[in-house]
């Protein structure tokens, strides 16, 4: 049998994991794959089950029903020291009473390597994350930053065949923040380990995964690309986890195989795709549309299809003006996001404008 | 009024200066911390300074001759049995303050890691043997190691032995068994309280990356506790060294602690100033004992490092 192309082969095999707590479900008929080499988040609010998963993919925890299987072995009643991943747990769980190499040899004194070839491996983990030279510093001397990175070279030393990350950057600021989302994604290219990262922040899980999947309160909205997600959410609940996004009320006209026909008020009649997983509740459906896909038409300028409002409130970000724009016959004001670049943030509040925008960027949701 | 003020530029000089001494955070700490001051000068270390004094000093039968001498600290450095005893108190409480750790972690850790929502039922049960007098409690331990004692009764019963065993009672042993029981729950405390400091996830860290829960304890757990076992030991050490109603009830004539022929001297044999060198000698063994443990884990911990 020939082998499968590797990026295919699946690494991470999740089959209707529930995990109860009593009558609560914090994880309910969970299934996916992630393959090797990928790039997974698992993403979603507070309480939505992520973390519960990557606890049970780690062995700290097991599944009430289900089975887990990584790299082609069920990992059932395989406790957390004989499994093949590692993990960078959200307070870094660095050991106070060690220094950063001992913390970075720790799992390598149990393989009872030589002492060079140790040496080594600790030196190249601590190269990988640039803290080359800090091996010496005690943990209580290290930034947030820097244990954060002592956290990823103490686990990517193990050479786990899954590295489990969990809200690793979520303690940093900012800047800090989007520094370690561009390393950690190179850092991932670099060993092509699979990486599983857990996440509330939107803007983190689209930045740096191939894939994502999207929780809420223990079931798995929706599995795939940041950029399918953020442009084709399933429903409004995703929609709106992942940025801004006008809703529009709609009526179904026309339903076939691929497509779908709806008339709205404001934007008149639309013609879509159909989601994948679209279920029809009835004759109403939604449409959403993302605020920076609509345009601020100057002077004269025309487009194919536009739509008239006034200008009700105005936010300035800097970069980026929030409009808020009433829209005759929507029941609620679209927000419309433009750069700064032609003037956005001069227009006054009250000023009628005409808005573009493209049929394809209007995406139907269930409810 | 302006001119009796104009008139003593001197007087306003002294109260200013006044109320900026009791306004200077220094005084106002004195001030506030005096009630207790006076009571730990007072109760504790005028009765010390008392008691050092009256170790240079020689008793001539009812009356005591106050000029400076060693001969006290002569006869207690080299007197055989004053030497034998406190030989044998620092064997016993070193004895008793290992065994009582020893036995303390694991209830200490049982209760931390496995006590769930009932930690505190768990503590309260364990205070439960200091509602009666440490006095019943040394008692009790007589009547199980007694010749007619449970302990024996019971193992003539299962047939272990044929007749009472006096090996049990009015030994070492026997004091080293009640006090290592009188002293658990000091242990417990403190070894408890650096169990609960101990962050769960290290626990987790160290199991993610291979270690098994013994493993995990030895590398993590056992490390991160080490302040608590320090303080549970020497909790117990420094007491247990000068206890005197222990030996005194099972210790028999081979238990015979330090502690008991001080209170001869000051009692019976009426010597106060060996009595007081007794003690100051034991005290200050102690004081080493103690500040040996503490620099040698410490540098112990810097060298695991």
């Amino acid at each position: 049998m020939p082998e499968r192309p590797q990026a295919e082969r699946p690494m991470i095999e999740i089959k209707s994991v529930t995990r109860s707590y009593g009558a609560f479900k914090a994880l309910d008929d969970a299934s996916l794959t992630i393959k090797e080499g990928e790039f997974f988040s698992l993403l979603g609010p507070s309480g939505c089950g992520k973390t519960t998963l990557l606890r049970m993919i780690a062995g700290f925890d097991n599944p009430t029903s289900g089975s887990i299987s990584v790299d082609g072995q069920s990992m059932e009643g395989i406790p957390a020291n004989r499994r093949p991943t590692n993990m960078v747990f959200q307070s870094y769980a660095i050991f106070p009473h060690l220094n950063v190499e001992q913390n970075v040899a720790y799992g390598l004194k149990r393989l009872k390597l030589a002492g060079s070839e140790e040496k080594r491996r600790v030196e190249e983990a601590l190269a990988q994350v640039s803290l080359t030279g800090l091996g010496k510093r005690l943990a209580t001397e290290l930034s947030g930053g820097q244990r954060q990175r002592v956290a990823l070279a103490r686990a990517l030393v193990m050479r786990p065949k899954v590295l489990l990350l969990d809200e690793p950057l979520s303690a940093l600021d900012k800047k800090l923040r989007e520094q370690m989302q561009v390393e950690l994604r190179r850092l991932q290219q670099a060993v092509g380990i699979t990486f599983v990262l857990v996440t509330h922040d939107q803007y983190e899980a689209l930045a740096m995964s191939d894939r994502i999947a999207v929780m809420f309160g223990g079931r798995i909205a929706q599995i795939a690309s940041p950029k399918e997600i953020y442009q084709r959410p399933v429903n409004r609940q995703v929609a709106d986890f992942l940025g801004g996004m006008n809703f529009v009320k709609a009526e179904i006209v026309e339903e076939n195989g691929a497509s779908l026909v709806l008339d709205t008020l404001g934007f008149g009649r639309i013609k879509t795709d159909k989601p994948k997983a679209f279920v029809r509740n009835g004759g109403a459906a939604t449409l959403g549309i993302r605020p920076e896909r609509l345009r601020v038409l100057w002077d004269n300028a025309t487009a194919k299809f536009e739509v008239a409002g006034k200008v009700v409130e105005r936010h300035y970000f800097g970069e980026i003006t929030h409009l808020i724009v009433e829209i005759p016959g929507l029941e609620k004001p679209l927000s419309v996001t433009e750069t700064n670049d032609f003037g956005a943030d001069d227009i006054p509040v009250g000023t009628s404008i005409r808005l573009a925008y493209d049929p394809e960027a209007l995406v139907a949701m269930a409810d | 009024m302006t001119a009796a003020a104009e008139g003593s530029p001197a007087f306003g000089m002294t109260r200013a200066r006044r109320n900026a001494l009791l306004r200077s955070e220094p005084v106002q700490g004195f001030a506030l911390i005096s009630p207790t001051f006076l009571y730990a000068l007072i109760l504790l270390v005028l009765p010390i300074l008392v008691v050092i004094a009256h170790s240079f000093w020689t008793q001539n039968y009812l009356t005591i001759d106050r000029t400076f001498t060693l001969e006290n600290y002569r006869i207690a450095l080299t007197e055989p049995i004053y030497r034998d005893l406190l030989w044998r108190s620092l064997y016993i409480s070193l004895t008793v303050s290992l065994f009582t750790v020893v036995l303390a972690y694991p209830i200490a850790y049982f209760i931390s890691f496995h006590g769930g929502r009932h930690k505190s039922l768990w503590l309260f049960l364990i205070t439960i043997p200091f509602w009666t007098s440490y006095l019943l409690r040394v008692m009790s331990w007589k009547v199980i190691l007694g010749y007619n004692g449970v302990l024996n009764s019971g193992l003539m019963g299962l047939g272990v032995i044929d007749e009472p065993s006096t090996a049990l009672l009015y030994n070492s042993t026997a004091v080293i068994i009640t006090l290592t029981h009188a002293w658990a729950a000091f242990a417990i405390l403190p070894i408890f309280v650096s169990l609960e400091k101990v962050d769960r996830t290290l626990v987790e860290a160290a199991k993610d990356l291979g270690d098994g829960p013994i493993r995990s304890f030895l590398r993590v757990t056992l490390p991160l506790s080490a302040p608590g076992v320090i303080s549970a030991a020497l909790i117990v050490m420094i007491p247990t060294v000068g206890d005197y109603v222990t030996p005194k009830l099972v210790g028999g004539k081979d238990g015979v602690m330090i502690a008991n022929a001080i209170q001869a001297q000051f009692g019976k044999a009426s010597n106060w100033p060996l009595g007081a060198a007794l003690s100051v000698t034991t005290m200050l063994i102690v004081t080493l004992i103690a500040g040996a443990t503490v620099l040698i884990l410490r540098a112990a911990q810097r060298l695991a490092r």
